[in-house]
């Protein structure tokens, strides 16, 4: 049997006094998948935010010593004339121009296609304000690569992602998972792909 | 050409150049208007500088630093970003500034003229240049990373509220060394207006920070040779240069 990579015990984030996660416990088996649902405003994102260290919190949180995680944040609201490409923003995290192709091989991209994909231009001089919610979902999974995880934590991979975007990042995440020996917890609201792709749910609700 | 025009020229391209770089970070990071606001708090300090007789620039750089770390601890203890906090606060030591400066230098305080820079001010801005510019390079990819989601910079190890800190400082620094050529009302556009110019015909980051550099350098110089050229005060001219262009790159975007 796998061991775990991560161990959460009487996990609690509490906000102004308004307690939003409370006496929380569960552990996650390496390379398996988990998927986490439930209602808005039941925590989802702050669980996220405290296995990152982000938030403050009480209770255990215990990755492995080799746990290496990758992070893909909530939908991001980029501004259509932020004048940063794909490129510029891979490049804010690597400078290895080498390994930012091969992430994005790995997303899913070919940044060497002469083929134009986007408004005429290819993907890497494409403006992160300019690409489509499943295209800039992708390029957000490809950075969350550049450093080698083995773990990857995704807050609802496909908010705002059209019905065939949505099937190519699932099917990404477990290509992903395959490939690269990814345990992989993500948050959605889709019940449907629970089933199909999850190995584990845990289900927050508002009555903690 | 005389070695006093010759040396505005070169202090008033640091300068330049130095709002430019700046500035690109404050129009993406959508704090424009705190950038411009910031600028009237450097009146006050200028006045107190002016009653005892010490380099206004130094009064300037004093007031801007206190006035930049309230900023950033407003944003910090904050959730909602307190503009209406911003606007009353700047508003107020503009006011207070106004009563306080001396009336001889009143109107050059807050619209700028600048006909003579000593060597000693040059040398300050010279370096003052190069540490803004080797600063903000070594900060830049923590703060893009920041503007694109904070929440990617925090889990990347990325300290965004120190960041921020040094930021609003250097910010905080070039208004000094610019209020000479422009004055407290104005010198704000130098850091805005050249930014977004850039950003209207940028087509990549690298682009964009290059063109609001170059076009920093240009509204200085040009405004600096219309004010001698036509004998009006370097503020305004430095200003008017700026939005011809601004309205030249918004054609262009057209």
């Amino acid at each position: 049997m796998n061991k775990n990579i991560l161990v959460v015990a009487s996990l609690r984030v509490q906000f102004n006094k308004h307690e939003v996660l409370n006496n929380l416990s569960f552990s996650v088996t390496r390379d398996s998948t988990v998927a986490i649902i439930g209602p808005n405003g039941s925590g989802k994102t702050v669980l996220f935010k405290a296995l990152l260290g982000i938030v403050p919190y009480t209770g255990k949180i215990v990755w492995d010593n080799d746990a290496k995680i990758g992070y893909v944040p909530q939908k991001l609201s980029v501004a259509k004339d932020l004048p940063l490409t794909v490129f510029d923003f891979l490049h804010l995290r690597e400078n290895d121009e080498k390994k930012i192709n091969e992430v994005l091989i790995l997303a899913g991209f070919n940044p060497k296609e002469t083929k134009h994909i986007h408004h005429d231009m290819r993907v890497l001089n494409t403006r992160l304000g300019s690409l489509s919610g499943g295209e800039l979902q992708r390029v957000l999974i490809a950075s969350s690569l550049l450093g080698d995880p083995n773990v990857l934590l995704l807050d609802e991979p496909t908010s705002g992602v059209d019905a065939i975007g949505e099937r190519t990042i699932y099917k990404l995440m477990s290509d992903l998972k395959k490939d690269k020996d990814l345990t992989i917890i993500f948050i959605t609201h889709e019940t449907e792909v629970v089933g199909k792709y999850a190995d584990k749910v845990l289900e927050l609700s508002h009555e903690h | 050409m005389n070695t006093n025009l010759l040396l505005l020229i070169l202090a008033g391209s640091v300068v330049g150049a130095a709002s430019g770089y700046l500035g690109s970070f404050m129009v993406i990071k959508r704090m424009s208007l705190v950038g411009d606001a910031l600028s009237h708090v450097a009146l006050p300090g200028i006045a107190i500088a002016l009653l005892f007789g010490i380099n206004p620039m130094l009064g300037a750089l004093v007031s801007l630093m206190a006035a930049v770390l309230g900023i950033w601890y407003l944003e910090e203890k904050s959730e909602i970003y307190p503009e209406a906090l911003v606007g009353i606060f700047f508003t107020a030591s503009l006011a207070i500034g106004i009563l306080i400066t001396p009336e001889p230098e009143l109107l050059e305080a807050l619209f700028g003229n600048i006909e003579n820079i000593t060597i000693f001010d040059g040398v300050i801005i010279g370096l003052s240049g190069i540490l803004i510019f080797s600063l903000t390079r070594f900060i830049s990819k923590k703060l893009l990373l920041g503007v694109v989601s904070e929440d990617l910079a925090i889990s990347s190890g990325i300290n965004i509220s120190k960041i921020n800190l040094i930021y609003l400082a250097l910010v905080g620094l070039v208004v000094a060394l610019g209020v000479k050529f422009l004055g407290t009302l104005l010198t704000g556009a130098l850091v805005i207006i050249p930014a977004v110019t850039a950003k209207n015909i940028a087509k990549s980051i690298n682009s964009f920070h290059l063109y609001s550099i170059f076009l920093g350098i240009l509204s200085v110089v040009l405004g600096i040779l219309l004010s001698v050229a036509v004998n009006i005060p370097s503020g305004p001219a430095v200003v008017l240069v700026s939005i011809a262009f601004f309205i030249a790159s918004f054609l262009f975007r057209l």
